[in-house]
């Protein structure tokens, strides 16, 4: 059984903590994916599990066994890296046997294995070729396929997309969930791009600055975000934030709109109102005043402020809206689709 | 080029040629030379066209005792020392930087910074300040006279322990993770892995230390005493020094040529190893 | 970043901010943390080191402390007076002034050749290949048979060149004329370093972008303006490099062209300090005076070593 704990890992370098105390419990068979701005530390996070950096504290394991000491080769994972780290002096045919040919496969096994992922990802064309005879989307395959021949129990992604364009990027990235989906490997995958986190993942792992903001499904950190910083970071256009006074279930925001809420909280709050659940409405409380409409065809998204105010919002329209710069539009805001924060900490208030 | 002023065009090649001219005019010289037979390189002024001797010459030189009334070492077998020199020079310097290289960046053990600097001082101590000294302890290891001798002291580089640990640092670390996933452990990673990206550097560098060890001097001058064991770069002054008393300068000349021929044909026939090996910097 | 030269065993090499990084940049992220492979793995090289060069180095330093006589039979500790007496022997100041201008000679010889060898190279586009094979190959040939060619092109009786210097007038004997020999010698040295300073030179030249040369053109520069203004300040760094190349070069790797030549005669006349290690300790047998000398030359190699470190790698970015 493939599942993984993290209990309690922290990573030091020097005297800088990077992660702190990280908690986590991935189920056999289960896609996760770490997202968090750059620098947060996914990617340690991510190595330590592999074996590639040290363990400062805490515990890894997979199944029972704590594997904080062993060798990456000891630990049946395979790896997938930004960069793809193809050895560029072997065939492609090469790169996939590497690791069975030194862990002492038959040959027979080897061809075997090769050729059914070779088949799997369609890559049987280019196994002969060196990598710099492929491009960019075949590349990745490759990393992908020596992977896979492995048969780990573990699959772990550094940001494998993140050096394709856009267009190929949506595409290996239905693969990737689909190999998984059919492998059922469990797999942790790191990125910094939250719609490729919303696809993939069975559940995110949302970090920041070292530390899980919240570890839920996707529907659970879009409709109930753990923090002002999970909020803002899923979901696209961002979240809109607006402090506000919160007494007897009623919001006062800074311009003195009183608005309906089914919060308890009482005293300073950050109110968080997602652009596409504003609904437009002729005597909606919420006055936008607009600075900038961009339409983007299906949806527009209108950028101004509440009136009078300096106040930034974003709503979301559906379709084409012309809305032009100096229009005031007004919207109501559904007391269910309401995310209240803590002034202080940025945490959820239910 | 700019303008095209076909006069511009003329001087550029004009200069050229005559550069050409000026750098050729030795090996033509020794050429010319080693293409006559004894008596016509008696008389002034020399020849400056070949004559019709040289693959006599050539013979003579090769197999036989080339200069007359000198019981010297036929030159193929001082052509054969600088052979083996030469390749134990190139490829000992290669293999024990490669490995030292190796051991420096890739691992974390004690004292490895104090090798390091170790190996730097060697910049600092070239043949040329320590002969004595040196000689005494070759002297004292037995080794003069073999082809241990002949190489083993040149053989520590600081040069190449510098090159190689440059082209490791340039490698991604992907490499090494990925192999140490894939199960390998240090001396597979180091053949499997560092040993194939790291080729062309190793041929380049190749090109120029076999050009230095084949063109030692100094060195197997003082150690090589028994003419058995001399290597074609030195005989050429033992000639000269016999040619004060009965000058055979095309059986010298023949063998200059000889002694030049192996590294000259290096350089041109990989010159763009030799070039790289030459200017090697940051890939 | 990082550049590396080599030349012979002699490097020009790294830039000092590698060796001493915060987070040792010497070192992979990820790396092995075993102990005794790396040990064996650094050992073939540490003993040699060790053994030939470290050893002996320490002999020298020791050695030149000591007054021997020539049949080794009693030694004395003298402290410096080795070195006192070279500071005071003016046949030894007499070698170090000569060595300068010896160093001197061959190196702005070589340099100019290459230059001008390189700045027209740079010009040429069909056949710029067969150019620069026809120039580089004296690289490969040894010291003492450049020293070979020339004193035969030159051999007073029989050479070429007293042959063709006799008739205007010019009587040429090397082994008599003191300043002959040292222009045999400097012109043979010169003759064998044009090579490598021409590549580097069409290299740095190369490098150029050839938009700044057209700027210059279309600004109205000619060709001798362009080179004058253009080309050779751009190149600077890879004179000043060059520069520190050809003296070590003239100092140290020309020993076999002087023993072939002139053996550092006549009268001493070409005797550099590499040539005068050798034949006071080899010849005459001086085995304190000869140490103290090869001290002094490793001290110059020192300095040599850290210009290079301090100014070249700084300087020399194509
Ligand atoms: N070798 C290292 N030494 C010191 N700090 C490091 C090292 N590697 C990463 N860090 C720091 O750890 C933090 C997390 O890095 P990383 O895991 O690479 O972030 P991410 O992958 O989320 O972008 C960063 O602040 C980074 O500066
Ligand atoms: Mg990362």
């Amino acid at each position: 059984m493939a599942s993984i704990t993290l209990d309690s890992l922290t990573k030091s370098y020097g005297q800088t903590e990077v992660l702190h105390h990280i908690q986590g419990e991935i189920q056999h068979g289960e896609f996760i994916v770490i997202v968090g701005p750059s620098g947060c530390g996914k990617s340690t996070l991510l190595r330590m599990v592999a074996g590639l950096e040290t363990v400062t504290s805490g515990q890894v394991s997979i199944g029972d066994k704590v594997i904080n000491d062993l060798e990456p080769a000891d630990r049946d994972i395979a790896m997938v890296f930004q960069n793809y780290a193809l050895y560029p002096h072997m065939s492609v045919e090469q790169n996939m046997a590497y690791g069975l040919k030194i862990r002492k496969f038959p040959k027979a096994e080897i061809k075997r294995r090769v050729e059914q992922a070779a088949d799997i990802l369609e890559i049987r064309d280019y196994l002969k070729r060196k990598p710099r005879q492929l491009s960019g989307g075949q590349r990745q395959r490759v990393a992908m396929g020596r992977a896979i021949v492995r048969d780990p129990q573990v699959f772990l992604f550094d940001e494998p997309l993140s050096n394709l364009d856009a267009k190929l990027r949506v595409q290996m990235r239905l693969e990737i969930r689909k190999l998984q989906r059919r492998l059922g490997v469990t797999s942790i995958y790191v990125t910094h791009d939250q719609v490729e986190a919303m696809t993939l993942g069975d559940r995110l792992m949302v970090l920041n600055g070292g530390y899980v903001e919240q570890f839920g499904t996707p529907i659970e950190v879009y409709e109930k975000p753990a923090s002002v910083f999970v909020a803002g970071f899923i979901g696209s256009p961002s979240m809109n934030f607006i402090s506000a006074q919160a007494s007897k279930g009623q919001l006062t925001l800074p311009d003195g709109t009183t608005l309906a809420s089914n919060t308890s909280a009482n005293g300073p709050v950050t109110l968080g109102m997602r652009p596409e659940h504003l609904k437009q409405h002729g005597s909606g409380p919420i006055q936008l005043e607009v600075d900038l409409p961009e339409q983007l065809g299906a949806t527009t998204l209108v950028h101004g402020r509440i009136s009078g105010t300096e106040l930034p919002i974003t709503a979301s329209l559906n379709g084409i809206h012309a809305a032009s710069s100096g229009d005031v539009l007004r919207f109501d805001a559904p007391v269910e689709q309401m995310h209240i924060f803590d002034a202080q900490t940025g945490k959820r208030i239910e | 080029m700019v303008e095209t002023r076909p006069f511009l065009t003329f001087v550029t090649h004009l200069v050229l040629i005559l550069g050409v001219v000026m750098i050729a005019l030795p090996i033509w010289i020794t050429f010319v030379a080693a293409s006559h037979d004894d008596i016509r390189m008696t008389q002034a002024p020399i020849p400056m066209l070949p004559g019709g001797f040289f693959w006599e010459n050539f013979k003579r030189t090769l197999f036989g005792s080339g200069l007359a009334g000198n019981e010297i070492t036929p030159v193929w077998r001082m052509l054969f020392n600088s052979l083996v020199m030469a390749l134990a020079i190139a490829g000992g310097k290669i293999v024990i930087s490669l490995l030292s290289a190796f051991a420096i960046v890739y691992f974390k053990f004690p004292f490895r910074m104090g090798f390091f600097w170790m190996i730097f001082l060697t910049l600092m101590l070239p043949v040329e300040v320590r002969i004595l000294p040196t000689f005494e302890v070759v002297a004292n290891l037995g080794l003069l006279n073999s082809y241990w001798g002949l190489s083993i002291p040149l053989i520590a580089s600081a040069t190449a322990t510098f090159m190689f640990r440059q082209v490791f640092l340039t490698i991604p670390d992907e490499m090494l993770e990925s192999a140490r996933i894939d199960g390998a452990g240090p001396m597979r990673f180091f053949w499997d892995i560092l040993i194939p990206l790291s080729r062309t550097n190793i041929a380049a560098l190749f090109v120029i230390l076999f050009i230095y060890g084949w063109n030692q001097y100094l060195w197997p001058l003082l150690i090589t005493t028994d003419s058995d064991m001399t290597t074609i770069v030195v005989s050429i002054k033992q000639m000269l020094e016999a040619a004060e008393q009965s000058p055979q300068w095309n059986i010298i000349m023949m063998t200059a040529m000889l002694a030049m021929l192996p590294p000259i044909i290096v350089v041109i026939a990989m010159q763009k190893l030799f070039v790289q090996g030459l200017t090697e910097t940051d890939k | 970043m990082l550049s590396l030269q080599i030349r012979g065993d002699n490097i020009i090499f790294a830039s000092p901010t590698s060796f001493a990084g915060s987070d040792d940049p010497m070192l992979k992220h990820v790396h092995f943390n075993k102990v005794l492979l790396p040990v064996l793995l650094v050992a073939p090289q540490i003993l040699i080191t060790l053994v030939f060069f470290m050893w002996p180095a320490g002999q020298a330093l020791y050695q030149s402390f000591l007054i021997e006589d020539a049949f080794g039979l009693s030694r004395e500790f003298v402290w410096f007076e080795n070195f006192q007496y070279l500071w005071h022997d003016e046949i030894y100041l007499q070698t170090f002034w000569r060595t300068a201008v010896f160093s001197a000679l061959v190196a702005m010889l070589a340099m100019s050749i290459a230059l001008i060898l390189a700045g027209f190279a740079e010009r040429v586009i069909k056949g710029a290949g067969a150019y620069r094979t026809l120039l580089i190959w004296p690289y490969a040939v040894a010291p003492v048979l450049a020293g070979a060619l020339w004193v035969f092109m030159f051999n007073p009786t029989l050479g070429i060149f007293p042959f063709l210097l006799e008739k205007i007038n010019i009587d040429w004997n090397h082994y008599l004329n003191g300043t002959q020999a040292m222009g045999l010698v400097v012109a043979a040295a010169a003759w064998k370093q044009i090579a490598y300073n021409f590549l580097f030179y069409l290299a740095a030249m190369q490098s150029i972008p050839k938009s700044v040369v057209e700027a210059a053109a279309i600004d109205g520069a000619g060709p001798l303006r362009r080179f004058w203004t253009i080309t050779l300040p751009l190149v600077s760094p890879t004179t000043f490099f060059l520069l520190v190349i050809n003296i070590v070069y003239a100092f140290f790797d020309t020993f076999g062209i002087i023993h072939a030549v002139t053996q550092g005669g006549p009268a001493n006349a070409t005797t550099i300090l590499v040539y005068k290690v050798y034949s006071d300790g080899f010849v005459g047998l001086d085995l304190g005076g000869s140490a103290a000398q090869s001290v002094v030359l490793m001290f110059i190699v020192i300095l040599m070593t850290v210009i290079q470190f301090r100014y070249v790698e700084k300087k020399v970015e194509y």
